[in-house]
């Protein structure tokens, strides 16, 4: 029950992007086409499930070490290092898949997503009503944020294929009107926020 | 390119939030109220700043192909010490920032300006550019505080003017949007108005 309510809740109540301002930067920046959206987060819930089940462990060590302050340069590393292997390996292993991610991979060292999601799991202070991540929940959890990531990015993606269509005041095309509607798309999902009463 | 226009680029022409639309995660997250947005603005200010002259200073030594991992790991560690830093001294800033503090590492702002003109300047300009990106992100990311903090809670800088309650939606996620969208559009104009006459 637990993992059903961490999913729920990271996909549509506490979304990434619409509700934390996580991942803005790619969120404006690659979201022109379904197909690009698609790709990118696909590449991103790959590298972040990953990330996040390693900094995990690691979190432990440093806590062991009692030098929890290095967890900023400590996790930034690993995820760059993981972005570069993860890279190689796909070259490797899959190369159809490796083409279609393309320039997206080493984009997502600086995908602040990552990053964000992998020091949200080990601090307790985020977790919903105490509850503790187990190394399932982490990855449960991960895996929930970039299943919400890949959602705002794709429907966000297809608002904008049809505003290339429409016509909009020379002053608010591009950036402009790209947060606009992501605010009206914010507000969209703030109504899952009474998702949890409902149900109780 | 003289030294004036160095640091006063970032201020408005190449303002880093509303022109060049980089390091949008702590702009929208934390502007939740004025002081916030100074806050973070602040942080990132300390940070651009001291990477900027530490790369330029490490330029020559850096190699090439490894100099990503190396801004990295510069602009990481002046992060942790940032984040010290405010656990100490401005305990309750740090808390209301919370998970924005450590992502500076990820602001593209601080990395792009590493690549785009620490690695080729002296250290002086370096500081320079780094002080006007960064004033230039604090100044939009007060204004988008004060904007969002007057509707969303009748108050600037917890001065409270109104009471009651203000329109909560401007404090939560689709407010930032909004109002971020209208000050870029509003910025853009600014520009052309500015720089049509100087033509």
């Amino acid at each position: 029950m637990e993992y059903v309510l961490i999913i729920i809740t990271a996909i549509f109540v506490n979304n990434v992007v619409l509700s934390q301002f996580l991942g803005i930067c790619p969120f404006v920046g690659v979201s022109n086409k379904v197909s690009t959206a698609v790709g990118m987060s696909g590449a991103v819930a790959f590298v972040m499930v990953i990330a996040t089940l390693v900094t995990y462990f690691l979190q432990k060590l440093l806590e062991s070490f009692g030098i929890e302050f290095m967890q900023t340069i400590t996790f930034i590393l690993v995820i760059a290092s993981l972005v570069q292997i993860v890279e190689i390996v796909l070259k490797k292993v899959s190369p159809a898949l490796y083409q279609s991610l393309g320039i997206f991979l080493p984009l997502i060292t600086t995908n602040c997503t990552v990053l964000g999601v992998a020091i949200k799991v080990t601090e307790a202070s985020y977790a919903p009503d105490g509850f503790e991540y187990g190394a399932l929940g982490a990855a449960v959890y991960a895996l929930a944020n970039a299943i919400g990531y890949g959602l705002a990015l794709t429907i966000f993606a297809g608002l904008r294929e049809q505003m290339e269509l429409s016509d909009i005041p020379k002053g608010m095309k591009g950036v402009p009107i790209a947060f606009i509607t992501a605010g009206i798309l914010a507000m969209a999902f703030m109504g899952f926020a009474g998702l949890f009463q409902a149900a109780e | 390119m003289n030294k004036l226009s160095i640091f006063t680029k970032g201020l408005l022409k190449e303002n880093p939030a509303l022109v060049l639309i980089l390091g949008m995660c702590p702009t929208l997250g934390v502007t939740t109220s004025a002081i916030n947005g100074l806050g973070v603005g602040l942080a990132t200010t300390f940070v651009v700043v001291l990477s900027n002259m530490i790369i330029s200073m490490l330029k020559k030594l850096i190699p090439d192909n490894v100099h990503i991992p190396a801004y990295i790991v510069v602009i990481a560690s002046l992060v942790t010490i940032l984040q010290q830093l405010m656990a100490a001294y401005l305990p309750s800033l740090n808390e209301s920032l919370g998970l924005f503090i450590p992502l500076i590492v990820v602001n593209c702002i601080v990395l792009g300006r590493a690549e785009a003109f620490a690695s080729k300047n002296n250290v002086a300009d370096s500081a320079l550019d780094g002080l006007g990106m960064g004033l230039g992100f604090t100044i939009a990311l007060t204004i988008l505080g004060a904007i969002r903090e007057v509707l969303g809670a009748g108050s600037i800088f917890d001065l409270k003017f109104y009471d009651g309650d203000g329109i909560i939606g401007f404090i939560l996620a689709p407010g930032a949007f909004l109002v971020l969208g209208y000050l870029v559009a509003g910025c853009r104009r600014l520009i052309n108005k500015i720089y049509k006459k100087e033509e």
